[in-house]
């Protein structure tokens, strides 16, 4: 009868769940008690019975692999494979415009429109079109430190249909410079900006007309600087986010 | 897939039926899935994946059918008092007879199941068994304790059952 306040406890102490201080007394307790002793190697017994037992159920090679496919990730519209797919269009567009028109105009409209034609379709079908990807200006401005030698200023968006999609370093007759990319009604628009003095050789009016090659494009100098706003956007939108780029404090 | 081998196993004993555990287990991945942003780090993770399961199960059909005929217990009963008839041998005889072991398990009301399982083949502490059961420690401890003796009981039954088949078999062999 001794025992029985020690058996009340045998299955806690057996599933370490005592205090310390009790499994110790236990322990010494059992070692002792021929009943309890007796006892705990019955429950012991039982408690690795019921576990070999319990671990019967095994799932099914094709289970797991429907469980798997259930639970894989989705693809998405996501900004990359948006980005991917907006890329793909303006590739097909830009393809097409570049076979029918730009081609045959290219060699005798000077190089510049040209080759920022290029880079704008050769970015956004690139599988990475930005190097920083942010919608922020106060992120994407800073990033461009110390990799291009001007500083220029990214407009408020706020209240605007355009957003900022990132930037990269661009380069344009070996001449670094900045290639931002905006979004505007699923369109995607170029700007990039270059040291008006590094390219002045190579600019003159005729090379810069509007409207070739299918894109819209407007282009300004200011501060020294030299913009182009470029993509298949609307001539209006080309235009409106080139004049928050000429109010951009 | 993390767990995936011991939740399936958790959910077939609780359904006792291969398609309903695999629904249940492939809902419960869906839902952690889902649920993902409301696990809270340093917490634990294997409680909250067998708490969806569990929850899971209970709002089934399965789940509502087996605790609605689950009569309502006093979950703190006094203490057990230790079973004197178990010993090494009749134990270690039930081991070589595992499917006795399985059928005492199944037999189990489910709420007395689920916490033995946890315990003896999971290896959960109580507490964890308590976060996944949602149930006080206390309560975990005293479903313990029934299940554990109505294990034995179950087996203890069964293997009288067996000597008697077994004294009837001899009284047979020797003519009585």
């Amino acid at each position: 009868m001794v025992c029985e306040s020690w058996k009340a406890n045998l299955d806690t102490y057996l599933d370490g769940e005592l205090p310390d201080a009790e499994t110790r007394s236990f322990d010494a307790h059992v070692r002792a008690c021929h009943s309890c002793s007796a006892d705990a190697l019955t429950r012991v017994q039982l408690k690795r019975t019921i576990q070999v037992a319990g671990r019967r159920f095994t799932p099914s090679a094709e289970f797991r692999r429907r469980v798997r496919q259930s639970i894989a990730p989705k693809p998405q519209r996501s900004f990359g494979l948006g980005w991917m797919f907006a890329a793909a269009v303006a590739v097909i567009l830009a393809v097409g415009a570049l076979t029918s028109t730009y081609v045959g105009t290219r060699a005798d409209r000077g190089q510049v429109f040209s080759e920022i034609a290029d880079l704008h379709v050769a970015t956004l079908a690139s599988s990475s079109p930005v190097d920083v990807i942010s919608t922020d200006r106060h992120t994407v401005k800073p990033w461009f430190q110390g990799k291009i030698p001007f500083a220029f200023n990214l407009p408020e968006l706020q209240n605007s249909d355009f957003s900022l999609l990132g930037g990269r370093m661009t380069y344009l007759d070996q001449t670094p410079g900045a290639h931002l990319i905006y979004d505007v009604r699923k369109h995607h628009i170029s700007v990039f900006v270059f040291q008006e003095q590094s390219l002045r050789a190579r600019l003159d009016e005729a090379s810069l007309a509007p409207k070739q090659l299918s894109f819209n494009i407007e282009t300004w100098t200011q501060g020294g600087l030299r913009y182009f706003v470029i993509g298949d956007a609307s001539g209006t939108d080309i235009d409106g986010l080139a004049r928050l780029f000429k109010s951009a404090l | 897939m993390p767990l995936f081998d011991q939740l399936y196993n958790f959910a077939r004993w609780l359904t006792r039926n291969t398609e309903e555990a695999e629904d249940l287990v492939q809902e419960t991945y869906v839902k952690g899935l889902k649920g993902f942003s409301s696990f809270q780090l340093g917490t634990n993770f294997r409680a909250w994946m067998y708490r969806i399961l569990r929850n899971t199960f209970l709002t089934s059909r399965t789940g509502l059918s087996v605790t609605m005929s689950v009569p309502l217990d006093p979950e703190q009963d006094g203490p057990e008092l230790a079973v004197e008839n178990d010993t090494p041998e009749t134990i270690l005889l039930r081991r070589s007879n595992s499917q006795l072991v399985v059928s005492a398990i199944d037999d189990l009301p489910v709420h007395q199941r689920e916490a033995l399982l946890l315990c003896d083949v999971e290896e959960m502490s109580y507490q964890e068994i308590a976060e996944t059961l949602s149930i006080p420690v206390g309560t975990v401890m005293s479903r313990l304790s029934r299940a554990r003796r109505t294990l034995r009981d179950h087996l203890g039954r069964e293997l009288q059952g067996d000597e008697a088949v077994k004294e009837g078999k001899r009284g047979i062999d020797y003519g009585l």
